[in-house]
């Protein structure tokens, strides 16, 4: 039985590291789910869950690459937290003078600005690395003290709030796109699945490349859109809590309909790690840039006696980082409606827990950006679960501290026995 | 209140401002544990207005969050010759040596905000029990039954449970009659507004939103939970909060939050000046005007002053603005309907 299911997960051609992970969040969840009697499972947890991972996850993908390439980053907490309050400070303070207080170009200059100060302060470190070599972990260790002091300095520790409503719809449970939209996309992102599967056996093909059989093609692409689907299925099933609706029909003079209710669909900011999801695997897989990154972080010797730029690629990798650090920011900040001195703190902690317990190798050259998602995943549920059944915070950091070396020490041995890098 | 023991040390001395008899002026020395926050910018602007009032001297020096730091800093403070020490102290239970220290210098030291539980400090600050008791009574006042949450402060920070006790004294009548019930109670690590967020949606999760009151222990938590409220369409059921944050504030104006207790840091400030200035010309720590005994949880008793709080709510937001706490066009943003902002 075992080894059939062996010989069939291998004629699927599944990495079975990702069958791992996407096991061990179940068994979280099944557990938190008895443990809470019963509400763990249900969409508005999920929903709630989700929303709550976006900013680390979408940090992640972005740490996969520092990681392959041996380097680690420390400052994207404070990263984080000063690019959210220099946001912070352009939409509520700045900008409404410019543009007029409530103008829809607030949350795009807002969001341009971030994401070019966070690319620049990122590429700037990834200066200080890859051309005056200095180690990584000391640039940022110093990046840490620098941007987290520059927040408070920006701000003089005051909270900068409310933050623009459009803004805040890039965050928090008031910007979802509703059923019909989620749906819309559930049927494009089914449809480009199938598309890709079959373009890529008919590549494999014509180079001559070994294929699956024709029915392991149909198998993989019912799994893909049946996960697609069934998500797409959660996210619809969270209904908006008939208050806001209720609200919203009187802020329009009107009574709400016996029985009318309406789904969340899904949230603006998950749409934006899936986005980032797909967009750095396309480029950590298809680009030139991608492979340069892994190569280099397999042999960084043999990779620029090759004849790669490592210098330049470690400042594109870095800005890149600081790029989605800036991402997350919006997120973050915009899912608690303000941006706080504090904001971000201890982040880098859980962004590089999330991307080793997706499988990123801290000697380099291995990891990939789904891994470092669905780490992110388990280590939230984690976090959210035991929040829920009401484990003391010290207890807490505890258990996600041992499930960290515990998850690392599983690859560890994963790795020795599938003769995997 | 103090001016006259300030007049007396002045006279004692025998000059137009505080000087000694062998002609230093006062020099009081303040170690900050966490300097970057903006609170304690006010707090210091006021001890300044007080020593330059007695013509003394100030010195600070800012231990970053470090215990270990503000050792050496206090060391330094004594070694540069100060009259008198306030410490705000990032770690009360491991500040004994600074004390030892001072004490063989001779040198009076004041424990400002933070309690140091020695006998051998004066404690001065404002009245954490009392500001948990001002939050439950305000939410208490608007919700005297149904299911309440408490959103606790840090679980390394002794303040935080001196708050959930002031809470619970006033709710204690209620629970036992059954009027409320607390469905869910969680710290919030490190006092930080995303943790607060967090574990109140987790909590309205696993209640189904069945949440009538919540008690969050200061202005950031209360942040996170009306954010985490707002998600569920719930926000504008009673929220407590303090330290007059001015976002807080706002949120009072706006209905969203309906107590700020604030402890006007400024009142603080010019009384530890005040006192500092007393100490320093040689007045013993029980012989403060004002001064009561407090028996720390500890057990000690230290001679203390424990200045009032003021609970502000959106009927009283006159306060604030008065007292130039905060600006109209920070404390009205967004906001209509509410008589101050007209």
């Amino acid at each position: 039985m075992a080894n059939g299911l062996g010989k069939l997960i291998k004629t699927l051609q599944i990495d079975t590291r990702l069958l791992g992970m996407i096991g061990a969040f179940v068994a979280i969840s099944l557990v938190f789910h008895i443990a809470t009697g019963g509400t763990f499972l249900t969409p508005r947890n999920l929903f709630t869950l989700t929303l709550q991972t976006a900013s680390v996850a979408v940090m992640a993908t972005g740490m996969v690459f520092v990681i392959v390439t041996r380097n680690i980053d420390l400052s994207i907490g404070s990263l984080l937290g000063i690019v959210g309050m220099m946001m912070g400070i352009l939409q509520v303070q700045i900008l409404p003078e410019l543009v007029g207080f409530g103008s829809p170009s607030i949350w795009i200059i807002t969001v341009l600005f971030g994401i070019i100060v966070g690319a620049f302060i990122g590429g700037f470190q990834g200066w200080l690395i890859g051309y005056l070599a200095i180690p990584s972990f000391i640039v940022t260790l110093g990046g840490l003290l620098i941007w987290r002091g520059g927040a408070w300095w920006v701000s003089k520790g005051t909270t900068i709030s409310p933050l623009d409503p459009s803004f805040v719809m890039l965050g928090g449970p008031t910007g979802t796109i509703g059923a019909t939209a989620s749906w819309g996309l559930a049927i494009i992102g089914s449809l480009l699945t199938i598309y890709f599967l079959m373009t890529a056996r008919r590549n494999h093909l014509s180079h001559g490349f070994a294929v699956k059989p024709v029915w392991a093609e149909y198998a993989l692409g019912a799994i893909l859109v049946g996960g697609i689907c069934g998500i797409t299925a959660i996210m619809n099933a969270y209904l908006v809590p008939s208050r806001i609706l209720e609200r919203r029909f009187a802020a329009d003079g009107l009574e709400m309909p016996e029985g009318y209710t309406e789904a969340y669909g899904f949230p603006i900011s998950v749409l934006i790690m899936l986005a980032v999801a797909i967009v750095m695997t396309i480029i950590a897989k298809k680009t030139r840039f991608g492979r340069y990154v892994f190569a280099m972080g397999g042999n960084p010797e043999a990779a620029e006696l090759s004849g790669l730029n490592t210098r330049f690629l470690t400042v594109k990798v870095f800005a890149l980082m600081g790029a989605l650090t800036a991402i997350a920011g919006v997120i973050a900040s915009a899912r608690l409606g303000s941006a706080g001195s504090s904001l971000g703190e201890l982040d880098e902690l859980r962004v590089i827990a999330a991307a080793v317990i997706g499988g990123t190798a801290l000697a380099g050259g291995v990891g990939t950006i789904y891994g470092a998602i669905l780490g992110a995943f388990i280590m939230q549920a984690l976090v959210s679960g035991m929040g829920m059944v009401g484990v003391d915070a010290p207890l807490q950091n505890m258990i996600v501290g041992g499930v960290l070396i515990l998850a690392v020490w599983v690859d560890i041995i994963y790795r020795r026995k599938t003769g995997d890098s | 209140m103090h001016k006259s023991i300030i007049a007396a040390a002045v006279v004692a001395a025998g000059f137009g401002s505080a000087v000694f008899a062998d002609g230093h002026g006062i020099t009081v020395g303040v170690s900050w544990s966490d300097f970057q926050e903006e609170r304690w910018k006010t707090d210091e602007a006021a001890m300044l207005g007080a020593f330059d009032a007695a013509g003394a001297n100030y010195l600070s020096a800012d231990a970053q969050s470090s215990a270990t730091k503000q050792l050496a800093d206090v060391e330094s403070l004594i070694t540069q010759g100060v009259d008198a020490l306030i410490i705000l102290a990032q770690d009360g239970g491991s500040i004994g040596p600074a004390l030892d220290a001072a004490e063989a210098a001779g040198i009076p030291v004041i424990g400002y905000d933070r309690l140091i539980e020695d006998p051998r400090a004066f404690y001065l600050t404002f009245d954490n029990v009392e500001v948990g008791r001002m939050q439950a009574a305000a939410v208490l006042n608007l919700v005297p039954e149904g299911n309440y949450v408490m959103i606790k402060g840090s679980p390394t920070d002794p303040n935080a449970d001196f708050l959930r006790g002031g809470q619970q004294e006033i709710l204690q009548a209620a629970i036992d009659s059954g009027a409320i019930t607390i469905v869910g109670e969680a710290y919030t690590d490190g006092w930080q507004p995303s943790n607060a967020q967090r574990n109140m949606e987790q909590i309205l999760t696993q209640t189904d939103n069945a949440v009538d009151a919540v008690v969050a222990s200061n202005d950031g938590t209360a942040g996170g939970v009306v954010a985490a409220l707002a998600g569920q369409g719930m926000d504008g059921i009673p929220v407590s909060g303090q330290d007059g944050d001015h976002a807080a504030l706002n949120r009072v104006a706006q209905g969203t939050q309906t107590v700020s207790v604030w402890k006007d840091s400024r009142e603080l400030g010019r009384n530890a000046g005040e006192i500092a200035v007393a100490l320093a010309g040689g007045a013993a720590l029980a012989d403060i005007s004002g001064a009561a005994t407090f028996t720390s949880p500890g057990g000690v008793d230290v001679s203390s002053i424990l200045l009032a709080p003021q609970p502000i709510t959106i009927d009283n937001l006159n306060l604030v603005l008065d007292a130039g706490w905060i600006g109209k066009d920070v404390l009205c943003q967004g906001v209509t309907g509410v008589a101050v902002c007209e």
